[in-house]
C-alpha cells in the first residue's frame, strides 16, 4: 500500500550518515505507511528513537538506509510541506502572540513574497485561528504573559498557519497538566476533523495515542523497530467521556503490555 | 512613592556619600598624611583649582574612549555574527581571540606608538582592543544558544541558514550584545587611560602621571574621581539603551526589591 508517508526499511544512527557504521542505531528496519488524511500515533520507551522519526519524515536527517516518501516524492530535503510543534512552545518572546504566528509566512514561499501585500489578509487568518484554538483577542500578548497551556495553542497555531498537509507533533502536551492537555486533545481533534489534514503525533502516553489517533504504532527501545501496529476503531467523533469506557480502557491495557515488554 | 522605593531611589547617594564620609573620618582619626592618601575635601579643593586642566583633559580622554568603543560595537558584532555563523571560522578563530585578550594591553602601546606616534590614536585603539572582546564572545553566546527544536521548525519550512540568522538569531543575541556594552564600555575607559598615561602628552592618564611626578597627590585622586564619574555616566547610557532596546527580555521581578 502507498500512504502519504511511506518509510520502507529505513535504518538510522545517531549522528546521521556522516557518523558511519561506529554510530549507535536509533531505529531499523521501521516500515510505517500512513495514509493521506490519517491520524497515526508512535508511542514508545523513551530513547526509542521516535524523535529521529520525526526528523526523517520531515526530511531534517536522512536515513543511514531504506528509503523515506513523503507526498510521493522522495525525502531529499526538508519537506516545506510540514508543520511542527514539539514539548517546548520556542516561542519567540520578541514578537508578540500574533506575529510569532506570522513567523512561517514569513519564510515559506508563496507567502513570503505576498506577505507585505498580503499583510491584512495574513493578519486576519491568524486571528481566526487564534480564536479557533480559544485564544481570541491575545494576539497582542507577548508569549511569556501567556500560561504554559495558552503557549502550546499558539505553538499549535504556528505550526498551521502556512496551511501544511502534514502536522508532526512530538510530545506537544507531554509538559502540561492533566487538565489543559486533555483541553488540547479536543483542540487537536477538531483541526484534525476539520481541516483533514495528515498528523502523526509522537507520545508516551498511551491514553492520548488512543484518544486521538486513527492508528496506533508501537515502537521498540533503542534500536527502535515497530513492534505493533494497531487500528483505533472507536468512531469519530470522539467525546473525552470515551476515555472512560471499557472497550478503550481495553485498547490502552493491551497497548501497555506492548510497551512494558518493549522496555525489557 | 513608597517609603521603600524612596529609600531605593536615594540608596546610591547615601552609599556614595557614606563612602566619602567614612574616608575623610579615617584619614582625619588615623592622621594619614596627605601624600599618602588626601580626604576627600583635598581632593575637592584639587579638583576646584585645577578644574579647567581636569575638564580639557575628561573631554579628550572621552573622546578617545567613545571613538575606541565605537570600533569596538562594530568591529565585535560583525566578528560575533561572522563566528556564530560558522562552527569552522569558531573553532579557528575562537583561541586566537582568547590569547589576544589574554595580551596585557599596556605591552601592546609601545606597538602602537611605534607605528602611530603618540596621542590620540593609540589611545583610541587600545580602547577598542580592550573592549571588543566582551562584545565579540556575548553575541556569538546569544547565536549559539537558539533552540534546536526551533531551527528545526523553521528548517522544516524551508528556511535558509540566512533566514535563521534573521528572523531568529540576531534578534536573539542582542540582550546579550547589549547587556557587553556596559562592560565594553568601562573597559574602553580603561584602555585609554592606560596608553595616556604611557605614551600621550593630553588626557586624564596624562594628566595624572604629571600630578605624580610633581607629587601633587590630591590631583591624582582628583584625576581618578574624573574617571569614575566619566564611567558611571557612560555605563548608565549603556543601561539605558539595553532597557530600551530588549525590555523583553528583562521581565524577571527577581532584582526588583
Amino acid at each position: 500500500m502507498s500512504g502519504f508517508i511511506d518509510l520502507h526499511g529505513v535504518s538510522h544512527r545517531y549522528g546521521g550518515i556522516q557518523a558511519g557504521p561506529e554510530g549507535v542505531l536509533a531505529v531499523e528496519d521501521l516500515t510505517i505507511s500512513v495514509g493521506r488524511g490519517e491520524f497515526a500515533a508512535v508511542v514508545g520507551p523513551s530513547g526509542c528513537g521516535k524523535s529521529t522519526l520525526m526528523k526523517l519524515v520531515t526530511g531534517l536527517q536522512f536515513p543511514y538506509a531504506g528509503s523515506v516518501t513523503v507526498g510521493g516524492e522522495k525525502v531529499s530535503q526538508p519537506v516545506k510541506i510540514a508543520g511542527m510543534a514539539f514539548q517546548a512552545p520556542t516561542l519567540l518572546p520578541w514578537r508578540t502572540t500574533l506575529e510569532n504566528l506570522l513567523l512561517p509566512l514569513e519564510i515559506v514561499q508563496p507567502h513570503r513574497s505576498e506577505l507585505r501585500r498580503k499583510k491584512s489578509e495574513y493578519v486576519a487568518r491568524a486571528e481566526k485561528l487564534l480564536a479557533s484554538v480559544g485564544l481570541g483577542g491575545f494576539g497582542a500578548k507577548y508569549p511569556w504573559q501567556l500560561s504554559g497551556g495558552m503557549q502550546q495553542r499558539t505553538s499549535l497555531c504556528r505550526a498551521l498557519i502556512h496551511e501544511p498537509q502534514l502536522l508532526m507533533l512530538d510530545e506537544p502536551f507531554g509538559a502540561l497538566d492533566a487538565f489543559t492537555r486533555e483541553e488540547l486533545w479536543c483542540v487537536i481533534r477538531d483541526l484534525h476533523a476539520a481541516r483533514k489534514i495528515t498528523i502523526v503525533l509522537v507520545t508516551h502516553d498511551l491514553r492520548e495515542a488512543v484518544f486521538l489517533a486513527d492508528r496506533v504504532f508501537v515502537m521498540s527501545s533503542r534500536p527502535g523497530r515497530i513492534l505493533v501496529e494497531r487500528k483505533i476503531d472507536i468512531p469519530r467523533p470522539r467525546d473525552l467521556e470515551v476515555t472512560f469506557t471499557k472497550e478503550f480502557q481495553d485498547i490502552v491495557h493491551d497497548l501497555r503490555g506492548h510497551i512494558v515488554q518493549a522496555r525489557q | 512613592m513608597t517609603r521603600a522605593n524612596m529609600l531605593i531611589r536615594l540608596a546610591p547617594w547615601l552609599f556614595t556619600i557614606g563612602l566619602f564620609v567614612i574616608w575623610e573620618g579615617a584619614v582625619r582619626i588615623f592622621q594619614i598624611p596627605e601624600f599618602f592618601l588626601p580626604p576627600p575635601t583635598a581632593v575637592a579643593k584639587a579638583f576646584y583649582e585645577y578644574w579647567p586642566a581636569i575638564y580639557r583633559n575628561s573631554l579628550i580622554t572621552l573622546e578617545a574612549t567613545l571613538v575606541g568603543f565605537a570600533l569596538a560595537v562594530g568591529f565585535g558584532l560583525a566578528l560575533g555574527l561572522v563566528i556564530g555563523w560558522s562552527r569552522t571560522i569558531y573553532a579557528g578563530i575562537y583561541p586566537l581571540m582568547i590569547g589576544f585578550n589574554a595580551i596585557p594591553k599596556v605591552a601592546v602601546v609601545p606597538i602602537l606608538v611605534l607605528w602611530f606616534g603618540i596621542g590620540f590614536v593609540p589611545a583610541v585603539l587600545t580602547a577598542f582592543l580592550i573592549s571588543f572582546f566582551p562584545i565579540v564572545v556575548n553575541v556569538a553566546t546569544g547565536l549559539a544558544t537558539i533552540e534546536p527544536e526551533l531551527e528545526d521548525v523553521l528548517k522544516a519550512l524551508g528556511a535558509s541558514k540566512l533566514d535563521i540568522m534573521r528572523k531568529v538569531g540576531i534578534p536573539r543575541s542582542l540582550p546579550y550584545f547589549f547587556g557587553s556594552l556596559k562592560i565594553a564600555i568601562t573597559l574602553a575607559f580603561v584602555g585609554t587611560v592606560i596608553s595616556e598615561s604611557i605614551a600621550s602628552n593630553y588626557g586624564i592618564g596624562n594628566l595624572m602621571l604629571q600630578a605624580q611626578a610633581q607629587f601633587q597627590v590630591p590631583l591624582i585622586f582628583a584625576g581618578l574621581v574624573a574617571l569614575a564619574v566619566e564611567g558611571i555616566v557612560m555605563y548608565w547610557l549603556m543601561a539605558i539603551l539595553e532597557t530600551r532596546m530588549t525590555g523583553w527580555a528583562q521581565r524577571s521581578g527577581f532584582a526588583q526589591n
